[in-house]
């Protein structure tokens, strides 16, 4: 099962990183190294490395590259007229669909701390004072940890939209406008609720605890994410999806 | 006898419309099936239902001895397929292609690289195996599919309508080394095809379906001689009407013309012509050419098409 998942992603980096001849997907992908590596920390200057705010709110980054690539799975399998013989060959529904689910997912973390890495190295250059920078800890794990799991779920909610989805466009764009409602209404809502209701809502977060938020937080996510990806199990089976 | 594929009342319906209907098959290993029919007749949802793609209505299947609704991974595990589709990655390389199909059946990477090799050299791409695949013509992807459907060394490879799309020079190409590759591996295939000069070079066994129903089955000179009888047609000199009579007279003659120097006689069965040309040398005839036709796998095809219209 295993050397499965892994022969199902390995296909997926060399399809995903051949698109447009291959040298057009590596400099975008050169291109993305360039802004979240070396221009955003240059603008952000050391609080790029020591607010534990800004790592955290870099978040949504593993969603988005999740989503380029997530999106392609069964869709572009569909478009391209190669679904019905990889559904034809020998590995399981499971291996099929967990191999293209860890290809997306190990993509988006693999490009995240590829970033941090990068912007780490970029902000202790032009910042150099005798003393390394680096990330605070409990930030870096937190993000690490949400953008994983977030990551769990935006592949798994992928898989259901790919797997409907006629064409990978239709699969990006009903993808992006998702996550986006996911990540942008909160933060709207938020900013439109009364003034006061507001304030009692900061007031009741500055009371609790922040380890238990993160751990109840934490805790949501992985049980959305076992929610998700049993759907996306039940969802992904052969005989539905000839049919499909 | 043992079969590689073996139904009984297979049928799988679409709402109303009924795909495959009630078909009973029987194919032998080893052996090269052809499975004719018009568009639309069912071949291609035979073959998902055969490899456990679809679930049938009623009736069940073994393929290979596995039951294609409890044992479908096994029974995709022993077969190779070219579908509808070619199934390609146009964005890999054709050696890249057969890597990952090499990767997906398990074969050891020193075994891989080599059988890789020797599918590529006897198809003529062995060459041009780095190119990126969706930049060949139809013919060559075809070539690459039916490489990656042999691959792992199949028992039973089904083949959709391997030609079709394919000009005559390179579906030529494309039979010759198909045929070349299953003598040499030793393998059960099971060709869907509305091409019947590829039917007839082909197989050894053939089915005819339409709308979902096997009109027929056997060798293709059983099903020739099923639905249409030989014809013989002699020229010469000499076909007076006592001599027309003593042929309409002979028991194996089911109908006679004769024209302007010619007799062309429909026969009953496939029999012995040697009785016939005797009567008529020692009636005097004096006889040019003796041709015995029989019908061609075209005539038979549309001749039961017809009979079930």
């Amino acid at each position: 099962m295993i050397a499965d998942i892994v022969t199902i992603a390995w296909k997926e980096y060399k399809d995903f990183l051949l698109q447009r001849g291959g040298r057009g997907m590596l400099t975008s992908l050169a291109l993305m190294v360039v802004v979240f590596g070396v221009f955003l920390p240059l603008q952000s200057g050391r609080s790029w490395v020591e607010s534990p705010v800004s790592l955290v709110s870099w978040v949504w980054l593993p969603l988005f590259l999740v989503t380029g690539m997530i999106a392609d799975s069964f869709a572009g399998e569909r478009e391209r007229h190669t679904l019905e013989t990889l559904l034809a060959s020998r590995l399981s529904d499971r291996a099929i669909l967990l191999g293209k689910m860890a290809a997306a997912i190990g993509y988006a973390l693999g490009m995240t701390v590829l970033f941090l890495i990068v912007g780490l190295i970029t902000v202790n250059v032009t910042n150099w004072d005798g003393q390394l920078l680096l990330y605070p800890a409990a930030s870096l794990v937190a993000m690490l940890g949400f953008g994983g799991l977030a990551a769990v779920l935006v592949a798994g909610l992928g898989v259901l939209v790919s797997l409907r989805a006629a064409t990978v466009r239709q699969a990006a764009q009903s993808l992006s406008v998702g996550i986006l409602i996911l990540v942008w209404v909160p933060f709207m809502i938020m900013l439109f609720l009364p003034r006061d209701v507001q304030q009692r809502l900061l007031a009741i977060l500055q009371t609790l605890d922040t380890r238990l938020i993160v751990a109840v937080l934490l805790v949501a996510l992985l049980v959305l994410d076992t929610v998700v990806v049993g759907l996306a199990m039940v969802r992904f089976q052969r005989t539905r999806l000839i049919l499909d | 006898m043992d079969y590689a594929v073996e139904t009984q009342g297979l049928t799988r319906s679409f709402g109303p419309l009924v795909a495959v209907d009630a078909i009973d098959l029987q194919v032998p290993r080893g052996t090269i099936f052809g499975f004719l029919g018009p568009n639309g007749a069912g071949k291609t949802t035979t073959i998902r239902l055969l490899l456990g793609l679809l679930e049938p209505t009623a009736g069940s299947a073994r393929v290979l001895g596995y039951d294609t609704q409890t044992q479908a991974d096994r029974i995709r595990q022993h077969s190779g397929a070219l579908l509808e589709h070619s199934g390609i990655y146009e964005r890999l390389s054709a050696e890249d292609n057969l890597e990952f199909y090499g990767r997906v059946w398990h074969i050891p990477a020193g075994e891989r690289k080599a059988r890789i090799k020797e599918l590529l050299t006897h198809l003529g791409l062995w060459e041009r195996r780095k190119e990126i695949a969706g930049s060949w013509s139809r013919g060559m992807k075809q070539k690459l599919a039916v490489a990656r459907a042999l691959l792992h060394r199949p028992s039973l490879v089904f083949l959709d309508e391997p030609t079709a799309g394919l000009d005559p020079v390179a579906a030529a190409a494309l039979r010759d080394d198909l045929a070349a590759l299953v003598a040499e591996e030793g393998v059960t295939v099971f060709l869907t095809t509305h091409n019947l000069a590829e039917a007839e070079k082909l197989c050894r066994l053939i089915g005819v379906i339409r709308q979902g129903r096997l009109l027929a089955i056997g060798s293709p000179d059983s099903l020739r001689s099923s639905v249409m009888h030989p014809r013989l047609e002699i020229t010469g000199r000499g076909f007076n009407e006592q001599v027309i009579a003593a042929i309409k007279a002979r028991p194996e003659v089911a109908s006679l013309q004769a024209q302007d120097g010619h007799l062309i006689i429909d026969l009953r069965a496939n029999l012995e012509v040697a009785p016939l040309v005797s009567l008529l040398v020692n009636a005097g005839v004096e006889i040019e050419e003796v041709c015995k036709q029989k019908a061609s796998l075209e005539e038979a095809f549309l001749t039961l098409m017809e009979m079930e219209k």
